[in-house]
């Protein structure tokens, strides 16, 4: 978990100096980041930092304004998201976004239309979320939200992604539903690959997290590995606080403490 | 007696109305496009037929081998192209769009192929006969035809979305496209494959019409596309049965409307039609999941 042991080798995601409008507003502003092969990475920040707009420009569904997107050396900036999603660059939107008339099965079909060769099938799928192979029949409609969010990573797993990204998983899903599915991590890192992720929820992303990334209106405001960061940074990287005192006598933010009570 | 033979024909003409409705249902049901020119494109389909009669000697009623490919080409194209385009600005430019596309047709019909009516295979003795049960019940062979066709095609419609690959896609694409896109499927190509399968239904439904009654350039927005939107407001939006049950339930209403007199004919079919609008809006069949 200390510093960046890949660093060395080529960055398999490099954004650089990513700049997004929507109409008139600045969403992300020159944003860049490096994401090396087998890394957990992960962007946090509050409501509006820029964070899903960065992971769907990413996935293709947002044009830049301004920089560029590498993938494995190749730049992919004006590449169609289905052309993106072919070549390894597979998302799990926010908000599970499954298909509501297809059953469970059929959405893992349907992700695999154009899949990768690699380790991922429905049957390695089933393996994983064990009750879902009983049900694969179901309409999605029919799942709870954790099942759902399971689902969506199944679909999105059965194309063999190199670099998954991961919108919110948490939105929407008790704390225990939560863990379970962050659970799931270690197990779906073990094939090889590689993950970013956008998480409001800080102490879930501090815990998965190899690297760290946090941005506040659009802007970068805090990098680094977990170990490298104090709860204090984070704090005010994440409010936007300058200059926040060291020593409030505060809990830090990942103990489980609410959030709302603490702006500026 | 008299009655019952109404509710017959009404029944089997309601295969023809089917056969209208069910292209324009698909196109709604996926890619959310009201196809205003879906009338005149099946007036094309029979123009197309005329054509290729002439040209190729093929009996009437196999040709549709040719029709049906060529109209599904043209819906590839269309929908790639011009569709795709306005779908790319919003819902309401398709309305425009296609609303310009027939009177462009209309127009190119009317320039090209003159005002004048044609048919189809008026010297078929299939198409032209009929058999009787009992004294007052006469079934014309092209009307059983025409209905088993409107059958066949929406069980083939049924066992594609529901079986096959492509089929999967276009009701994932249907549901929702931009998660679609998420795991790499090119939507515009899945549109562009169920505009070419409404195009094809639209040819046969052109060529029923033909060997049914006759049409003119004018024929695909007075009477086709009319039907069509009847039956599908009828039998309930992206519901591939309710088109053939709203085609029968059009087809019987006017039969009876005619009974009573003649002049009431398509009113009575109007009247059922404005009656499910407002009691119920979602249509006989109301659309569950599946498009």
């Amino acid at each position: 978990m200390s510093g960046r042991a890949a660093e060395q080798g080529t960055p398999l995601l490099e954004v650089s100096d990513l700049t997004v409008h929507h109409g008139q507003l600045r969403a992300l502003d020159h944003v860049s980041l490096r994401v090396f092969p087998g890394e957990v990475y992960a962007i946090i920040g509050a409501n509006g930092a820029g964070k899903s707009t960065l992971l769907r420009t990413i996935a293709g569904l947002h044009r830049p304004t301004e920089g560029s997107i590498l993938f494995d050396g190749t730049d992919v900036t004006r590449v169609r998201p289905e052309r993106r999603a072919i070549g390894g660059i597979v998302m799990v939107p926010e908000g599970r976004r499954l298909f509501p008339s297809l059953t469970v099965e059929e959405n893992l079909q349907v992700g695999a239309t154009y899949a990768r060769k690699g380790p991922w099938t429905a049957e390695r799928v089933y393996e994983l979320f064990s009750w879902m192979k009983d049900r694969r029949s179901q309409q999605t409609a029919q799942l709870s939200g954790g099942e759902q969010q399971s689902v969506a990573i199944g679909r999105a797993l059965v194309a063999n992604p190199r670099v998954l990204l991961l919108d919110e998983l948490s939105l929407g899903l008790a704390p225990v539903v939560v863990q379970r599915i962050y659970g799931m991590l270690p197990e779906i890192l073990s094939t090889g690959l590689t993950v970013l992720l956008v998480e409001q929820d800080v102490s879930q992303a501090l815990r998965v997290a190899s690297h760290l990334q946090c941005l506040l209106e659009g802007r970068t405001t805090l990098e680094g590995t977990p170990a490298d960061v104090t709860p204090q940074q984070v704090e005010a990287a994440y409010f936007g606080l300058r200059g926040a005192p060291a020593d409030q006598g505060s809990e830090p933010l990942w103990s489980g403490s609410t959030t709302s009570s603490r702006g500026s | 007696m008299v009655w019952v033979n109404d509710i017959i024909q009404g029944i089997l003409i309601g295969g023809l109305y089917a056969l209208f409705a069910c292209g324009l249902s698909l196109m709604f049901g996926v890619m959310k496009v009201v196809n205003l020119a879906h009338g005149d494109l099946a007036v094309i389909g029979g123009y197309v037929a005329v054509g290729v009669i002439a040209v190729t000697h093929i009996p009437v009623l196999w040709s549709f081998v040719i029709v049906v490919p060529l109209m599904a080409v043209l819906g590839y194209v269309l929908q790639r192209t011009v569709i795709q385009a306005s779908l790319d600005r919003s819902i309401l430019t398709t309305l425009l769009v296609t609303f310009g596309l027939s009177v462009v047709i209309e127009n190119g019909l009317l320039q090209f192929a003159s005002a004048n009516s044609h048919s189809l295979g008026t010297d078929n003795a299939i198409i032209t006969s009929s058999f009787s049960i009992g004294s007052q019940i006469t079934i014309a062979y092209l009307l059983l035809l025409i209905f088993a066709v409107a059958v066949v095609v929406l069980l083939g419609l049924q066992y594609f979305l529901s079986r096959s690959r492509y089929g999967r896609l276009i009701r994932a694409v249907a549901d929702d496209r931009e998660a679609a896109q998420l795991s790499g499927i090119d939507y515009r190509h899945v549109f562009g494959i169920a505009a070419a399968i409404a195009f094809g239904t639209v040819a046969l439904a052109g060529i029923a019409y033909g060997m049914y009654s006759q049409f003119s350039p004018t024929t695909g927005t007075d009477t086709i596309l009319l039907f069509a939107f009847a039956a599908v407001v009828i039998g309930g939006l992206g519901s591939l049965w309710g088109t053939l049950l709203g085609g029968v339930v059009l087809g019987v209403a006017q039969a009876i409307g005619a009974q009573i007199s003649g002049s009431d004919e398509f009113l009575a079919g109007y009247i059922v039609f404005l009656a499910v609008l407002v009691l119920r809006p979602q249509g006989l069949i109301a659309r569950r999941g599946q498009a």
